[in-house]
């Protein structure tokens, strides 16, 4: 659609632009702030410049655990986003069916976060969880409160459990966008089921997987809460991600300068990520209808 | 061939869907037990079955106004949310203006900030302010990710209304406010419902700014749910109620916007 250029539609924005920023700005400049002092308490401060930064660069803390975190991101992306694509494709789509099944998939991203991790903690007991429970029993040897893996392995399977059903419910309501006339065509043609997929349905799936790839990946790099209910980040460091990193730092130890300038570069990376991420998919987009120009 | 591909499908979704239940029953199931029955043997479904555990939440103030204050909180967001981002997502999907695509990225970077350092400084800015452990200071910080969303939401929406409407309106000499809540709000109905559920859904699931703003008077359920934890252990049956208790809410809103769903979902971009 063409836009007008008008100007005065700043008042428009406005009284959006003004609490969003009352919000963002102040707290962003005070965490600057710190990034650049070395606090030890409320009436006490140095200036020191970029020294945090600096640090940052040097503390393995930091870098192993942002190690973990791109671990942990790139699993749930590649867990998720086709399990949640085939979800999608075996939905009911008319009938009482499909809006129970709707609902019901809902469910765990309605449910607060905390929440999410007292369940999978009970869940996953051995002693009380039917999850771990049935595990012993099976003869597999699993506790994720003293193994490192099976920490992991929980925490991952919990956040496959809690956020499967976005990018289902995202791909679904893709997928009901698409006019039946391009079903009965592949019909005709005798298109396999795959066919079907690869040049009907997945190419009309590619804006809402960008959102659901862009979510996935912003949420599941900022992960704190569930993983800190479930495993409070142990044993050992094998689930400390990120943010829970920064938060011992800030808070339990009160490093508040170096904390704030990961956080800075943190904050950056999540950012430079998305972006990249989100130009490439435009520009994908431009070549493919430039392309069709051409024809 | 056909029956079998559907069977499989079928058989696919209800796998799935025992995934996803699963641990929901769990919570339910240990909801309705006593703790010695959760501690001392694994059961299927409550043999013992005891409503104590919703009795003890009912009738506990200071556990129902954990409720209380977090629907507060998430309807003083939603509110203020749906008031701010409608005219701004407006003026996103009609009108170019200076900055306007800056402002668009910005507005999403919010998203993007890792909220553990920035609890501190939410604290004192608020503090500061003199908002601390109110409603409004939990409803304003969450702004800081649903408006982002909502104006995403609905200017994918309102991008799909054509805007001759917009300029008949005004040739039949409609003002402004007049045309964009007599026929704009009424087209764009169902976006505002799937805004009204992910603005509910990213504030009611939040605990982390939720806590930090709040100490007494503004308690969320989700903090008031680390009581549970005491000196003789946890109180297992009592932490599933109030667990299931917190599921209830986003039963319902999702509910009233199932019919809506499908379109939505995909936020107005297909």
């Amino acid at each position: 659609m063409n836009k007008i250029p008008n100007n005065k539609a700043w008042w428009l924005v406005l009284p959006m632009f003004l609490l969003v920023a009352f919000s963002a700005i102040i707290p962003l400049m005070t965490v600057v702030n710190y990034s650049l002092q070395d606090i030890f308490d409320q009436n006490t401060a140095y200036f020191v410049g970029v020294e945090w930064y600096q640090e940052t660069l040097r503390n393995t803390r930091l870098h192993d655990s942002l190690l973990r975190q791109f671990g942990f991101s790139f699993s749930v992306l590649i867990i998720e986003i086709p399990l949640g694509i085939a979800v999608a494709l075996m939905m009911p789509t008319r009938g009482w069916q499909a809006s129970a099944v709707l609902i019901l998939l809902a469910l765990p991203l309605l449910i607060p976060w905390n929440v999410v991790g007292t369940i999978w903690q009970v869940f996953a007991r051995g002693d009380i969880g039917l999850f771990g429970w049935t595990l012993n029993n099976l003869g597999i040897d699993y506790n994720y409160t003293s193994n490192p893996l099976d920490a992991w392995l929980t925490v991952l399977l919990m956040d496959v459990w809690h956020w499967t059903s976005l990018v289902a419910l995202l791909c679904y309501s893709g997928l009901r966008a698409i006019p039946d006339a391009y079903y009965q065509a592949a019909k005709i043609d005798r298109a396999s089921p795959w066919a079907v997929f690869r040049y009907i349905q997945l190419p009309r799936l590619k804006n809402v997987l960008v959102i659901g790839v862009l979510l996935r990946f912003m949420d599941s790099f900022m992960i704190y809460t569930e993983p800190f209910v479930l495993t409070g980040g142990g044993p050992g460091t094998s689930t400390t991600f990120l943010s829970q990193t920064l938060t011992q730092m800030a808070i339990g130890q009160f490093d508040i300068g170096p904390a704030a300038a990961f956080s800075l570069v943190y904050f950056l990376i999540v950012l430079l990520v998305s972006w990249v991420f989100f130009t490439t998919i435009t520009h994908m987009e431009r070549s493919d209808n430039g392309n069709k120009h051409d024809k | 061939m056909a029956t079998n591909m559907i069977s499989k499908r079928n058989l696919g979704m209800l796998m799935y869907l025992i995934f996803v239940l699963l641990p929901i029953y769990w919570l339910l199931n240990m909801s309705f037990k006593t703790n010695d029955e959760i501690l001392g043997q694994l059961t299927l479904w409550p043999t013992d079955f005891t409503l104590n555990n919703y009795i003890t939440i009912f009738t506990d103030a200071s556990w129902y106004m954990g409720y209380v204050n977090s629907m507060t909180y998430v309807a003083m967001n939603l509110v203020i949310t749906l008031l701010v981002s409608l005219p701004a997502a407006y003026a996103f999907s009609r009108y170019k203006f200076v900055g306007d695509k800056h402002l668009f990225f910005w507005l999403l970077s919010n998203r993007m900030a890792p909220p553990a350092v920035f609890l501190l400084p939410f604290f004192q800015l608020y503090s500061s302010v003199g908002l601390f452990d109110t409603h409004l200071a939990v409803a304003l910080a969450h702004c800081l990710f649903t408006i982002p969303l909502a104006v995403w939401i609905l200017e994918g929406f309102m991008s799909g209304v054509p805007r001759e409407i917009d300029e008949t309106a005004y040739i039949d000499g409609y003002s402004f406010g007049r045309f964009f809540i007599k026929i704009f709000i009424p087209m764009i109905r169902s976006g505002i419902g799937v805004t009204a559920f992910f603005t509910f859904m990213f504030s009611w699931v939040e605990l982390l700014l939720a806590r930090t703003l709040t100490s007494v008077d503004a308690k969320p359920i989700s903090a008031v749910m680390t009581r549970t934890v005491g000196a003789a252990g946890i109180d297992w049956g009592v932490l599933a109620a109030a667990g299931v208790l917190t599921i209830i809410p986003g039963i319902l809103v999702i509910w009233f916007v199932r019919n809506h769903v499908a379109k939505g979902f995909a936020l107005g971009r297909v």
